[in-house]
Protein backbone atom coordinates (compact mmCIF):
# COMPACT_ATOMS: atom_id res chain seq x y z
CA UNK A 1 0.00 0.00 0.00
CA UNK A 2 2.65 2.53 1.02
CA UNK A 3 4.87 1.28 -1.82
CA UNK A 4 2.02 2.14 -4.16
CA UNK A 5 1.67 5.68 -2.73
CA UNK A 6 5.40 6.29 -3.09
CA UNK A 7 5.34 4.76 -6.57
CA UNK A 8 2.60 7.17 -7.67
CA UNK A 9 4.42 10.18 -6.18
CA UNK A 10 7.71 9.30 -7.86
CA UNK A 11 6.09 8.59 -11.19
CA UNK A 12 4.13 11.85 -11.18
CA UNK A 13 7.33 13.64 -10.18
CA UNK A 14 9.04 12.29 -13.32
CA UNK A 15 6.17 13.48 -15.49
CA UNK A 16 5.51 16.81 -13.75
CA UNK A 17 9.07 17.79 -14.69
CA UNK A 18 10.80 17.50 -18.05
CA UNK A 19 12.91 14.47 -16.95
CA UNK A 20 10.70 11.67 -18.23
CA UNK A 21 9.86 13.43 -21.50
CA UNK A 22 13.50 14.23 -22.21
CA UNK A 23 14.57 10.66 -21.47
CA UNK A 24 11.82 9.13 -23.59
CA UNK A 25 12.43 11.42 -26.56
CA UNK A 26 16.22 10.96 -26.44
CA UNK A 27 15.85 7.20 -26.10
CA UNK A 28 13.52 7.01 -29.09
CA UNK A 29 15.76 9.24 -31.19
CA UNK A 30 18.90 7.29 -30.42
CA UNK A 31 17.45 3.78 -30.56
CA UNK A 32 15.69 4.36 -33.85
CA UNK A 33 18.52 6.54 -35.16
CA UNK A 34 21.06 3.76 -34.57
CA UNK A 35 18.71 1.22 -36.15
CA UNK A 36 18.58 3.09 -39.43
CA UNK A 37 22.27 4.12 -39.49
CA UNK A 38 24.76 1.76 -37.82
CA UNK A 39 22.13 -0.99 -37.57
CA UNK A 40 21.60 -0.81 -41.35
CA UNK A 41 17.97 -1.79 -40.91
CA UNK A 42 17.03 -1.18 -44.54
CA UNK A 43 20.16 -2.74 -46.06
CA UNK A 44 20.34 -5.94 -44.00
CA UNK A 45 16.75 -6.96 -44.56
CA UNK A 46 16.62 -8.85 -41.25
CA UNK A 47 13.23 -8.75 -39.54
CA UNK A 48 14.38 -10.14 -36.17
CA UNK A 49 15.41 -6.74 -34.73
CA UNK A 50 18.13 -8.55 -32.80
CA UNK A 51 21.17 -6.75 -34.25
CA UNK A 52 19.54 -3.85 -36.02
CA UNK A 53 17.53 -2.46 -33.10
CA UNK A 54 17.73 -4.24 -29.71
CA UNK A 55 21.52 -4.54 -29.79
CA UNK A 56 21.84 -0.77 -29.28
CA UNK A 57 19.66 -0.57 -26.18
CA UNK A 58 22.25 -1.45 -23.52
CA UNK A 59 24.56 1.25 -24.93
CA UNK A 60 21.87 3.86 -24.49
CA UNK A 61 20.84 2.59 -21.04
CA UNK A 62 24.45 2.73 -19.93
CA UNK A 63 24.29 6.53 -20.10
CA UNK A 64 20.60 7.31 -19.67
CA UNK A 65 19.41 4.86 -17.00
CA UNK A 66 21.61 6.50 -14.33
CA UNK A 67 20.14 9.87 -15.37
CA UNK A 68 16.68 8.59 -14.44
CA UNK A 69 17.74 6.91 -11.21
CA UNK A 70 20.26 9.40 -9.85
CA UNK A 71 17.73 11.56 -8.03
CA UNK A 72 15.94 8.70 -6.27
CA UNK A 73 17.82 8.88 -2.95
CA UNK A 74 20.40 11.60 -3.60
CA UNK A 75 17.66 14.24 -3.83
CA UNK A 76 15.87 12.97 -0.71
CA UNK A 77 19.12 13.31 1.20
CA UNK A 78 19.98 16.74 -0.21
CA UNK A 79 16.60 18.31 0.51
CA UNK A 80 16.13 16.49 3.83
CA UNK A 81 12.83 14.90 2.78
CA UNK A 82 14.39 11.58 3.78
CA UNK A 83 13.65 12.69 7.34
CA UNK A 84 9.95 12.97 6.50
CA UNK A 85 10.00 9.60 4.76
CA UNK A 86 11.87 8.06 7.68
CA UNK A 87 9.26 9.21 10.17
CA UNK A 88 6.22 8.18 8.13
CA UNK A 89 4.86 4.77 9.07
CA UNK A 90 6.47 3.11 6.03
CA UNK A 91 9.36 0.71 5.89
CA UNK A 92 12.54 1.64 4.03
CA UNK A 93 11.99 -1.43 1.90
CA UNK A 94 8.58 -0.30 0.62
CA UNK A 95 10.04 3.12 -0.23
CA UNK A 96 12.85 1.41 -2.16
CA UNK A 97 10.40 -0.79 -4.08
CA UNK A 98 8.08 2.15 -4.85
CA UNK A 99 10.91 4.31 -6.15
CA UNK A 100 12.52 1.53 -8.16
CA UNK A 101 9.27 0.57 -9.85
CA UNK A 102 8.53 4.22 -10.71
CA UNK A 103 11.89 4.62 -12.45
CA UNK A 104 11.41 1.26 -14.19
CA UNK A 105 7.97 2.41 -15.38
CA UNK A 106 9.47 5.46 -17.10
CA UNK A 107 11.71 3.08 -19.05
CA UNK A 108 8.90 0.66 -19.74
CA UNK A 109 6.91 3.50 -21.29
CA UNK A 110 9.95 4.51 -23.38
CA UNK A 111 10.39 0.93 -24.52
CA UNK A 112 6.70 0.46 -25.36
CA UNK A 113 6.78 3.61 -27.47
CA UNK A 114 9.15 1.87 -29.87
CA UNK A 115 6.16 -0.23 -31.03
CA UNK A 116 6.17 1.22 -34.59
CA UNK A 117 9.39 -0.67 -35.35
CA UNK A 118 7.71 -3.96 -34.37
CA UNK A 119 4.74 -3.13 -36.57
CA UNK A 120 7.14 -2.22 -39.37
CA UNK A 121 9.04 -5.53 -39.32
CA UNK A 122 5.75 -7.44 -39.15
CA UNK A 123 4.54 -5.50 -42.16
CA UNK A 124 7.75 -5.90 -44.15
CA UNK A 125 8.64 -9.46 -43.24
CA UNK A 126 7.71 -12.46 -41.20
CA UNK A 127 9.61 -12.19 -37.90
CA UNK A 128 9.52 -14.52 -34.90
CA UNK A 129 7.53 -12.31 -32.50
CA UNK A 130 8.41 -14.57 -29.58
CA UNK A 131 12.08 -13.80 -30.13
CA UNK A 132 11.30 -10.09 -30.42
CA UNK A 133 9.42 -10.23 -27.11
CA UNK A 134 12.32 -12.08 -25.52
CA UNK A 135 14.69 -9.39 -26.84
CA UNK A 136 12.53 -6.64 -25.40
CA UNK A 137 12.44 -8.50 -22.08
CA UNK A 138 16.23 -8.74 -22.09
CA UNK A 139 16.50 -5.06 -22.94
CA UNK A 140 14.16 -4.12 -20.06
CA UNK A 141 16.05 -6.34 -17.61
CA UNK A 142 19.36 -4.70 -18.55
CA UNK A 143 17.74 -1.33 -17.94
CA UNK A 144 16.36 -2.44 -14.54
CA UNK A 145 19.79 -3.74 -13.55
CA UNK A 146 21.38 -0.39 -14.38
CA UNK A 147 18.62 1.42 -12.48
CA UNK A 148 19.18 -0.78 -9.42
CA UNK A 149 22.93 -0.01 -9.56
CA UNK A 150 22.15 3.71 -9.80
CA UNK A 151 19.78 3.45 -6.86
CA UNK A 152 22.49 1.83 -4.76
CA UNK A 153 24.96 4.59 -5.64
CA UNK A 154 22.33 7.26 -5.06
CA UNK A 155 21.83 6.01 -1.49
CA UNK A 156 25.53 6.68 -0.85
CA UNK A 157 25.60 10.34 -1.86
CA UNK A 158 23.50 13.48 -1.72
CA UNK A 159 25.14 14.79 -4.88
CA UNK A 160 23.34 13.79 -8.06
CA UNK A 161 26.33 14.54 -10.30
CA UNK A 162 28.60 12.26 -8.28
CA UNK A 163 25.90 9.61 -8.42
CA UNK A 164 25.63 9.96 -12.20
CA UNK A 165 29.38 9.70 -12.77
CA UNK A 166 29.87 6.70 -10.49
CA UNK A 167 26.80 4.85 -11.78
CA UNK A 168 27.72 5.38 -15.43
CA UNK A 169 31.23 4.11 -14.69
CA UNK A 170 29.88 0.92 -13.12
CA UNK A 171 27.47 0.40 -16.03
CA UNK A 172 30.29 0.93 -18.55
CA UNK A 173 32.36 -1.67 -16.71
CA UNK A 174 29.51 -4.18 -16.85
CA UNK A 175 29.13 -3.44 -20.55
CA UNK A 176 32.82 -3.94 -21.30
CA UNK A 177 32.92 -7.30 -19.47
CA UNK A 178 31.85 -9.74 -22.15
CA UNK A 179 31.80 -7.28 -25.06
CA UNK A 180 33.39 -9.21 -27.93
CA UNK A 181 36.30 -6.90 -28.88
CA UNK A 182 37.26 -6.61 -25.19
CA UNK A 183 36.92 -10.37 -24.68
CA UNK A 184 39.24 -11.01 -27.65
CA UNK A 185 41.91 -8.75 -26.17
CA UNK A 186 41.49 -10.24 -22.70
CA UNK A 187 41.82 -13.77 -24.09
CA UNK A 188 45.44 -12.95 -24.92
CA UNK A 189 46.37 -12.12 -21.33
CA UNK A 190 44.13 -14.10 -18.93
CA UNK A 191 43.38 -17.81 -18.52
CA UNK A 192 40.16 -19.21 -20.05
CA UNK A 193 38.64 -19.81 -16.59
CA UNK A 194 39.06 -16.19 -15.53
CA UNK A 195 37.86 -15.00 -18.93
CA UNK A 196 34.70 -17.06 -18.58
CA UNK A 197 34.14 -15.52 -15.15
CA UNK A 198 34.56 -12.00 -16.54
CA UNK A 199 32.23 -12.71 -19.46
CA UNK A 200 29.45 -14.10 -17.27
CA UNK A 201 29.88 -11.13 -14.90
CA UNK A 202 29.10 -8.71 -17.71
CA UNK A 203 25.78 -7.79 -19.26
CA UNK A 204 26.28 -9.10 -22.80
CA UNK A 205 26.35 -12.82 -22.11
CA UNK A 206 22.92 -12.59 -20.47
CA UNK A 207 21.42 -10.00 -22.76
CA UNK A 208 22.54 -11.71 -25.96
CA UNK A 209 20.94 -15.03 -25.11
CA UNK A 210 17.59 -13.36 -24.35
CA UNK A 211 18.02 -11.17 -27.42
CA UNK A 212 18.39 -14.26 -29.57
CA UNK A 213 15.17 -15.69 -28.15
CA UNK A 214 16.81 -18.06 -25.68
CA UNK A 215 15.28 -18.36 -22.19
CA UNK A 216 18.10 -19.58 -19.95
CA UNK A 217 17.51 -19.87 -16.22
CA UNK A 218 20.99 -18.55 -15.46
CA UNK A 219 20.25 -15.24 -17.21
CA UNK A 220 17.13 -14.64 -15.16
CA UNK A 221 19.07 -15.55 -12.02
CA UNK A 222 21.82 -13.11 -12.99
CA UNK A 223 19.44 -10.21 -13.64
CA UNK A 224 17.26 -11.05 -10.63
CA UNK A 225 20.14 -11.38 -8.22
CA UNK A 226 21.92 -8.25 -9.52
CA UNK A 227 18.76 -6.20 -8.98
CA UNK A 228 17.98 -7.80 -5.62
CA UNK A 229 21.52 -7.34 -4.28
CA UNK A 230 21.53 -3.66 -5.30
CA UNK A 231 18.16 -2.99 -3.66
CA UNK A 232 19.24 -4.87 -0.55
CA UNK A 233 22.46 -2.83 -0.51
CA UNK A 234 20.41 0.37 -0.83
CA UNK A 235 18.39 -0.61 2.23
CA UNK A 236 21.54 -1.48 4.18
CA UNK A 237 23.24 1.83 3.27
CA UNK A 238 20.19 3.91 4.15
CA UNK A 239 19.89 2.18 7.52
CA UNK A 240 23.62 2.48 8.22
CA UNK A 241 23.55 6.19 7.39
CA UNK A 242 20.92 6.86 10.03
CA UNK A 243 22.66 4.90 12.77
CA UNK B 1 2.10 10.11 26.03
CA UNK B 2 5.82 10.59 25.35
CA UNK B 3 8.08 8.65 27.70
CA UNK B 4 11.80 8.99 27.23
CA UNK B 5 13.99 6.80 29.41
CA UNK B 6 17.79 7.09 29.51
CA UNK B 7 17.93 7.88 25.80
CA UNK B 8 21.54 7.99 24.62
CA UNK B 9 23.09 8.66 21.24
CA UNK B 10 26.74 8.40 20.44
CA UNK B 11 28.17 9.50 17.07
CA UNK B 12 31.67 8.00 16.94
CA UNK B 13 33.38 9.38 20.00
CA UNK B 14 30.94 12.26 20.43
CA UNK B 15 28.15 11.77 22.94
CA UNK B 16 25.30 13.77 21.43
CA UNK B 17 22.57 12.77 23.89
CA UNK B 18 23.52 11.50 27.33
CA UNK B 19 20.94 9.34 29.17
CA UNK B 20 18.08 11.80 28.73
CA UNK B 21 14.82 11.02 30.55
CA UNK B 22 11.56 12.96 30.59
CA UNK B 23 7.85 12.50 29.98
CA UNK B 24 5.24 14.62 28.27
CA UNK B 25 1.61 13.99 29.22
CA UNK B 26 -1.58 14.71 27.35
CA UNK B 27 -2.48 18.39 27.57
CA UNK B 28 1.12 19.34 28.15
CA UNK B 29 3.34 21.47 25.92
CA UNK B 30 6.98 20.84 26.72
CA UNK B 31 9.48 23.40 25.50
CA UNK B 32 12.82 21.87 24.68
CA UNK B 33 15.50 24.49 25.09
CA UNK B 34 19.22 24.46 24.67
CA UNK B 35 22.09 26.00 22.75
CA UNK B 36 22.89 24.84 19.23
CA UNK B 37 24.39 21.37 19.24
CA UNK B 38 22.92 20.50 22.66
CA UNK B 39 21.26 17.39 21.25
CA UNK B 40 17.70 18.68 20.83
CA UNK B 41 17.23 17.61 17.20
CA UNK B 42 19.00 14.30 17.79
CA UNK B 43 16.63 13.53 20.68
CA UNK B 44 13.62 14.39 18.53
CA UNK B 45 14.91 12.26 15.66
CA UNK B 46 15.22 9.33 18.04
CA UNK B 47 11.71 9.76 19.45
CA UNK B 48 10.25 9.95 15.94
CA UNK B 49 12.11 6.80 14.91
CA UNK B 50 14.29 8.45 12.26
CA UNK B 51 17.54 7.42 13.94
CA UNK B 52 17.99 4.52 16.36
CA UNK B 53 19.30 5.35 19.85
CA UNK B 54 22.60 3.87 21.04
CA UNK B 55 20.80 2.87 24.23
CA UNK B 56 17.67 3.73 26.19
CA UNK B 57 14.03 3.66 25.25
CA UNK B 58 11.38 6.03 23.91
CA UNK B 59 7.68 5.26 24.03
CA UNK B 60 4.87 7.11 22.31
CA UNK B 61 1.38 6.41 23.69
CA UNK B 62 2.88 3.39 25.41
CA UNK B 63 4.30 1.96 22.15
CA UNK B 64 8.03 1.51 21.89
CA UNK B 65 9.52 3.30 18.89
CA UNK B 66 12.35 0.76 18.89
CA UNK B 67 10.34 -2.46 19.09
CA UNK B 68 7.29 -1.37 17.15
CA UNK B 69 8.28 1.62 14.99
CA UNK B 70 5.50 1.41 12.38
CA UNK B 71 2.72 1.57 14.95
CA UNK B 72 4.41 4.22 17.10
CA UNK B 73 4.98 6.43 14.02
CA UNK B 74 1.24 6.53 13.31
CA UNK B 75 0.76 8.37 16.64
CA UNK B 76 3.29 11.09 15.87
CA UNK B 77 3.16 14.24 13.82
CA UNK B 78 6.65 15.57 13.18
CA UNK B 79 7.97 18.84 11.83
CA UNK B 80 11.70 18.43 11.06
CA UNK B 81 14.06 21.32 11.64
CA UNK B 82 14.52 22.52 8.07
CA UNK B 83 10.88 21.88 7.08
CA UNK B 84 11.80 19.66 4.12
CA UNK B 85 9.28 19.36 1.27
CA UNK B 86 9.05 17.83 -2.19
CA UNK B 87 9.60 20.91 -4.32
CA UNK B 88 8.13 19.39 -7.47
CA UNK B 89 4.66 19.06 -5.91
CA UNK B 90 1.87 21.51 -5.20
CA UNK B 91 0.90 22.21 -1.59
CA UNK B 92 -2.33 20.26 -1.89
CA UNK B 93 -0.63 17.44 -3.84
CA UNK B 94 2.02 17.13 -1.15
CA UNK B 95 -0.54 17.06 1.66
CA UNK B 96 -2.60 14.45 -0.19
CA UNK B 97 0.51 12.32 -0.60
CA UNK B 98 1.30 12.60 3.12
CA UNK B 99 -2.31 11.75 4.01
CA UNK B 100 -2.27 8.72 1.70
CA UNK B 101 0.98 7.45 3.15
CA UNK B 102 -0.60 7.73 6.58
CA UNK B 103 -3.37 5.42 5.37
CA UNK B 104 -6.12 8.00 4.82
CA UNK B 105 -8.38 7.42 1.83
CA UNK B 106 -11.23 9.02 -0.10
CA UNK B 107 -13.26 11.64 1.75
CA UNK B 108 -11.32 11.13 4.99
CA UNK B 109 -8.16 12.08 3.09
CA UNK B 110 -9.73 15.14 1.43
CA UNK B 111 -11.25 16.31 4.72
CA UNK B 112 -7.94 15.92 6.53
CA UNK B 113 -6.14 17.90 3.84
CA UNK B 114 -8.77 20.64 3.91
CA UNK B 115 -8.64 20.85 7.70
CA UNK B 116 -4.83 21.07 7.72
CA UNK B 117 -4.92 23.78 5.03
CA UNK B 118 -7.39 25.79 7.12
CA UNK B 119 -5.50 25.31 10.37
CA UNK B 120 -2.22 26.47 8.85
CA UNK B 121 -3.74 29.28 6.73
CA UNK B 122 -2.58 27.79 3.43
CA UNK B 123 -5.71 28.23 1.32
CA UNK B 124 -4.22 31.06 -0.77
CA UNK B 125 -1.26 28.90 -1.86
CA UNK B 126 -2.96 25.47 -1.92
CA UNK B 127 -2.61 24.93 -5.65
CA UNK B 128 0.80 26.60 -5.90
CA UNK B 129 3.99 24.65 -6.58
CA UNK B 130 6.06 24.25 -3.41
CA UNK B 131 9.27 25.60 -4.96
CA UNK B 132 7.59 28.98 -5.43
CA UNK B 133 6.64 29.35 -1.75
CA UNK B 134 8.22 31.76 0.71
CA UNK B 135 9.92 30.39 3.81
CA UNK B 136 6.92 31.08 6.05
CA UNK B 137 4.57 29.17 3.77
CA UNK B 138 7.04 26.31 3.42
CA UNK B 139 7.21 26.01 7.16
CA UNK B 140 3.46 26.04 7.51
CA UNK B 141 3.05 23.44 4.75
CA UNK B 142 5.38 21.14 6.62
CA UNK B 143 3.50 21.85 9.84
CA UNK B 144 0.21 21.04 8.04
CA UNK B 145 1.72 17.68 7.07
CA UNK B 146 2.32 16.93 10.76
CA UNK B 147 -1.31 17.65 11.67
CA UNK B 148 -3.01 15.70 8.87
CA UNK B 149 -3.72 12.49 10.74
CA UNK B 150 -4.72 14.33 13.94
CA UNK B 151 -1.87 12.71 15.89
CA UNK B 152 -1.90 12.35 19.66
CA UNK B 153 1.70 13.45 19.87
CA UNK B 154 3.30 16.40 18.08
CA UNK B 155 7.05 16.82 17.84
CA UNK B 156 8.05 20.14 16.38
CA UNK B 157 11.68 21.04 15.78
CA UNK B 158 11.96 24.83 15.88
CA UNK B 159 8.45 25.46 14.53
CA UNK B 160 8.82 29.25 14.54
CA UNK B 161 12.28 29.42 12.99
CA UNK B 162 12.41 31.81 10.06
CA UNK B 163 8.88 33.12 10.48
CA UNK B 164 7.95 36.79 10.70
CA UNK B 165 6.51 38.12 14.01
CA UNK B 166 2.91 37.69 12.85
CA UNK B 167 3.48 34.14 11.74
CA UNK B 168 5.37 33.38 14.96
CA UNK B 169 2.41 34.60 16.96
CA UNK B 170 -0.01 32.47 14.93
CA UNK B 171 2.10 29.33 15.31
CA UNK B 172 2.46 29.89 19.08
CA UNK B 173 -1.31 30.29 19.38
CA UNK B 174 -1.77 27.14 17.32
CA UNK B 175 0.62 25.18 19.55
CA UNK B 176 -1.20 26.45 22.63
CA UNK B 177 -4.57 25.46 21.19
CA UNK B 178 -3.44 22.01 20.03
CA UNK B 179 -1.65 21.44 23.34
CA UNK B 180 -4.96 21.19 25.17
CA UNK B 181 -5.75 17.82 23.61
CA UNK B 182 -2.33 16.52 22.58
CA UNK B 183 1.13 16.02 23.99
CA UNK B 184 3.51 18.45 22.32
CA UNK B 185 7.28 18.53 22.44
CA UNK B 186 8.80 21.49 20.67
CA UNK B 187 12.30 22.81 20.53
CA UNK B 188 13.25 26.44 20.31
CA UNK B 189 15.95 28.83 21.35
CA UNK B 190 13.61 31.77 21.52
CA UNK B 191 13.04 32.06 25.24
CA UNK B 192 9.90 34.20 25.16
CA UNK B 193 8.18 31.31 23.39
CA UNK B 194 8.47 29.30 26.58
CA UNK B 195 6.39 31.80 28.49
CA UNK B 196 4.03 32.27 25.56
CA UNK B 197 3.07 28.68 24.87
CA UNK B 198 4.69 26.06 27.15
CA UNK B 199 3.24 24.44 30.20
CA UNK B 200 6.67 23.10 31.09
CA UNK B 201 10.22 23.49 29.80
CA UNK B 202 13.49 21.63 30.01
CA UNK B 203 16.87 23.08 29.21
CA UNK B 204 19.41 20.65 27.75
CA UNK B 205 23.11 21.20 27.43
CA UNK B 206 25.65 18.79 25.94
CA UNK B 207 23.03 16.05 25.83
CA UNK B 208 21.89 16.38 29.47
CA UNK B 209 18.96 18.07 31.18
CA UNK B 210 20.23 20.98 33.24
CA UNK B 211 16.91 22.61 34.22
CA UNK B 212 13.32 21.37 34.30
CA UNK B 213 10.11 23.03 35.46
CA UNK B 214 7.12 25.20 34.58
CA UNK B 215 7.99 28.61 33.16
CA UNK B 216 7.21 30.13 36.59
CA UNK B 217 9.50 27.67 38.37
CA UNK B 218 12.30 28.35 35.92
CA UNK B 219 11.89 32.08 36.39
CA UNK B 220 12.09 31.56 40.15
CA UNK B 221 15.34 29.62 39.73
CA UNK B 222 16.86 32.58 37.99
CA UNK B 223 18.25 35.15 40.41
CA UNK B 224 17.30 38.03 38.17
CA UNK B 225 13.87 36.74 37.14
CA UNK B 226 14.97 36.44 33.53
CA UNK B 227 14.95 33.20 31.53
CA UNK B 228 17.86 34.44 29.45
CA UNK B 229 20.03 34.76 32.54
CA UNK B 230 19.05 31.27 33.70
CA UNK B 231 19.78 29.92 30.23
CA UNK B 232 23.20 31.55 30.20
CA UNK B 233 23.94 30.29 33.69
CA UNK B 234 23.06 26.63 33.14
CA UNK B 235 24.32 26.13 29.58
CA UNK B 236 27.82 26.34 28.20
CA UNK B 237 28.62 28.72 25.39
CA UNK B 238 30.36 27.62 22.19
CA UNK B 239 33.65 29.13 23.33
CA UNK B 240 33.56 27.22 26.62
CA UNK B 241 32.61 24.02 24.85
CA UNK B 242 35.57 24.41 22.53
CA UNK B 243 37.97 25.13 25.38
Amino acid sequence: MSSCTIYKRELSSYFSQPTAYAIIVIFLLFSLGFTFTFGQFMEVGDSSLQWTFLFWHPWIYMLLAPAVGMKLWADEQRTGTIELLGTFPVSTWSAIIGKFLAAATVWLIALLLTFPIVITVNYLGNPDNGAIFSGYLGSFLVCCTFLAITMLVSACTRDQVVCLIVSVSICVLLMLCGYDPVTRELAKIVSPGILEGIVSFGVWDHFNSLNSGLFRMKDFIWFGSAIFVCLLGTSAILSAKRA
Amino acid sequence: MIEVDSLTKQFGTKLAVNALSFTVNKGEVLGFLGPNGAGKSTTMRMITGFIPPTSGEAKVCGISIIDNPSEAKTKIGYLPESAPLYNDMTVVGFLKFCAAIRGLKGTAKNDAVERAIDTCFLSTVASQSIDTLSKGYRHRTCLAQALLHDPEVLILDEPTDGLDPNQKYEVRQLIKRLGKTKAILFSTHILEEVEASCTRAVIVDRGKIVADGTPAELLAQSETGSLTDLFRKVTSSDTEAAA
